[in-house]
């Protein structure tokens, strides 16, 4: 920023010009992400964590009104086919699969952020070992050990089951680009400072480098709770989750087995998919955005 | 590093992946909460009302742990699992389809599942690259903006959503394809190759569809990144054509870490062709999981998670054996 400032004292055309074409649409545009994306994502996680304070019925039950009702103020996009409201069940759905997220997100990213900084920083055959394990379980498909574990725990298993399976099989991919931040960072000048000052190796992973891996983790953490958002809603779309609780997969499991389509009752399935749409890119958009800005902050762009 | 050390210890990983996947799969089930066979007994005790005698269910309970596998400690079954499953490839019988081994069940999904995935890993990686490597190329102008967008906005959008979104579009609204497809089994004749393809367009659609709003976002980058490198503002300089520049130089050298991307990311390629699979009744191993799940065919879904395993190991193996082909400095070190 300071370059900018000084060229267009000495040089204002070519400083416009230059800004112009890079930086001001590159702001612009970052600042725009972080903010719709950040709007989207408020809007949502506080409208569903709010509204059901006022819902004094069980969006899940079933029979609770006439099938198939179309939409009326009463009931804003109708009733399904199971007489359920599908305004309140999507609220739900939104409500427990952003808290399934979060919950996900920060076990994975407590783990990985362990054994990534550990790995790197410790080195040797530690990390070998390690980086061996993370190998593996970036290899292998999630999706086939989700559906051997689902038809194992099937009708035992909770919702938390779901998200601790998650977690075990999360952790990997972003211990890889943690451990891969913590090589650079270990042969930092900073760091052989702290470590001829006394500082222990707990001390230098604390105090040194956490603070800089703290920028990507928020990043991560965001992509995580995407994540998982995506393979629990998965799971439950194939009928393999929890499907009684309302979560954006489960209310299109519903929707598809029983034909919402055939029966003329679109807007219980193009409501999920317009939901989740938009949470999608809500979150996505926030996560770009702060990377972007993060980036910017560091002089990296 | 040389090209046989390159070699070698990929190798390594490859098989120390494969031992380390197989002993996972083989443990995690064992420690959670459920039994298989308390739920299979109980659903067959429901099933005769409560008449079975304890005697009989013992009987069962033991006949069912042989087939299983179960028998005796954790360590021996794990060995004889490991026995049966490297050495003669036998996960021992279905039991939705007894006595039809599950290998055979298994190995006659296969093709069908490895036809669409390479295909559309193939097709969609190399349009998502393509895309995203023009977005790069001529970063400075509006439409390149336009294409990233459409990138950003296909990302983040689960896979799930992308395909229900094009059953809903292309079986409902506009119906140009058949909402429950017919795959013909049995001898291979020109009018039922054109029926499975005509029938496998839609699955494949949602798949390429898939890979391509990652490619063009990581392609985009990697090419505004590499177009400002020096030797491409010389070869401008030289006189060479856009096409040219954008593919001799700037895509060749692009392209090396998205080929590492793929490789890295052919276990969720594969998650997504097994999704696809069970929501478009495509007759590959990822209909067989479900089928196997909801009958409780644990043999099946063994042998199936182990074909996964293998076959996901196997192709980011392949990826990187090719990769020095691809990267010279590799092979001249």
């Amino acid at each position: 920023m300071t370059s900018t400032i000084d060229a267009s004292t000495s040089d204002p055309v070519a400083a416009s010009v230059s800004a112009r074409s890079y930086g001001e649409n590159f702001y612009w545009l970052l600042n725009v992400r972080l903010i719709i994306g950040l709007t989207i994502v408020m809007v949502l996680a506080v409208g569903s964590f709010i509204l059901p304070l006022f819902n004094t019925v069980d969006p899940a039950a079933q029979a609770t009104y006439w099938k198939n009702l179309p939409v009326s103020w009463e009931h804003l996009l109708g009733t399904n086919a199971l007489g359920q409201d599908i305004f309140w069940f999507l609220v739900y759905a939104i409500r427990n699969s952003l808290m399934l997220g979060f919950v996900v997100a920060l076990g994975v990213t407590i783990i990985s952020t362990i054994i990534g900084l550990s790995a790197g920083y410790i080195g040797g055959a530690f990390e070998r070992v390690v980086m061996l394990f993370v190998d593996t379980f970036i290899t292998i498909p999630l999706l086939p050990v989700l559906i051997i574990l689902g038809a194992v725990i099937r009708g035992n298993s909770n919702f938390l089951t779901v998200g601790f399976i998650i977690i075990i099989f999360g952790w990997a991919w972003g211990a890889r680009t943690v451990r891969s931040m913590a090589l650079t960072l270990r042969e930092r000048e900073f760091i052989n400072m702290a470590r001829f000052s006394g500082a222990n190796t707990m001390d230098i992973l604390m105090r040194e480098i956490f603070p800089y891996v703290s920028a990507y983790l928020l990043v991560g953490f965001i992509n995580t709770v995407l994540f998982a958002i995506n393979t629990e809603a998965t799971l439950a779309v194939i009928g393999l989750s929890k499907v009684e609780i309302p979560t954006l997969g489960s209310i299109i499991f519903w929707a598809l087995s029983y034909n919402a389509l055939f029966t003329g009752n679109y807007v219980w399935i193009v409501a999920p998919i317009v939901a989740t749409v938009t949470l999608f890119v809500g979150l996505f958009l926030t996560s770009t955005g702060f990377n972007a800005a993060f980036a910017s902050k560091r002089g990296v762009s | 590093m040389g090209v046989v050390q390159y070699i070698a210890k990929r190798v390594g990983l490859y098989f120390a992946v494969l031992f380390i996947g197989l002993t996972i799969t083989f443990f995690l089930p064992r420690f959670m909460p459920a039994n298989p066979i308390d739920g299979y007994i109980g659903e067959l005790q429901s099933r005769a009302s409560g008449s079975l005698t304890s005697e009989a269910i013992a009987e069962l309970r033991d006949n069912l742990e042989q087939l299983y596998g179960l028998k005796g400690d954790l360590f021996t079954q794990y060995v004889s699992f490991l026995n049966r499953v490297v050495l003669h490839f036998d996960f021992g019988p279905s039991f939705a389809f007894y006595p039809e081994p599950v290998s055979n069940i298994i190995l006659n999904a296969l093709p069908w599942t490895l036809t669409l995935l390479l295909t559309t890993t193939v097709l969609g990686w190399a349009l998502g690259n393509m895309v995203g490597l023009v977005a790069g190329y001529f970063h400075t102008r509006k439409l390149a903006t336009l294409l990233e967008i459409v990138g950003i906005m296909i990302y983040p959008i689960p896979y799930y959503i992308l395909a229900v979104s094009l059953i809903i579009l292309f079986a409902y609204i506009i119906p140009i394809f058949p909402l429950s497809p017919t795959f013909p089994v049995g001898d291979i004749s020109l009018s039922k190759i054109w029926l499975i393809v005509y029938n496998s367009l839609l699955p494949a659609m949602a798949l390429i569809l898939a890979g391509f709003g990652w490619n063009i976002l990581s392609m985009k980058a990697l090419a505004v990144a590499t177009t400002e490198e020096a030797y491409v503002t010389y070869a401008r300089l030289k006189g060479t054509s856009h096409w040219t520049r954008m593919v001799r130089y700037v895509f060749r050298n692009a392209m090396l870490p998205q080929v590492t991307a793929l490789a890295l990311s052919i276990g969720t390629v594969f998650n997504g062709a097994l999704l696809t699979e069970i929501l478009f009744s495509f007759p590959g191993v990822g209909l067989i999981m479900r089928t196997a799940a909801s009958g409780g065919d644990y043999n099946v879904l063994y042998g199936a998670i182990t074909v996964s395993i293998v076959a996901v190991a196997t192709a980011g193996l392949v990826i990187d054996l090719i990769y020095p082909l691809l990267d010279p400095r590799i092979r001249h070190k």
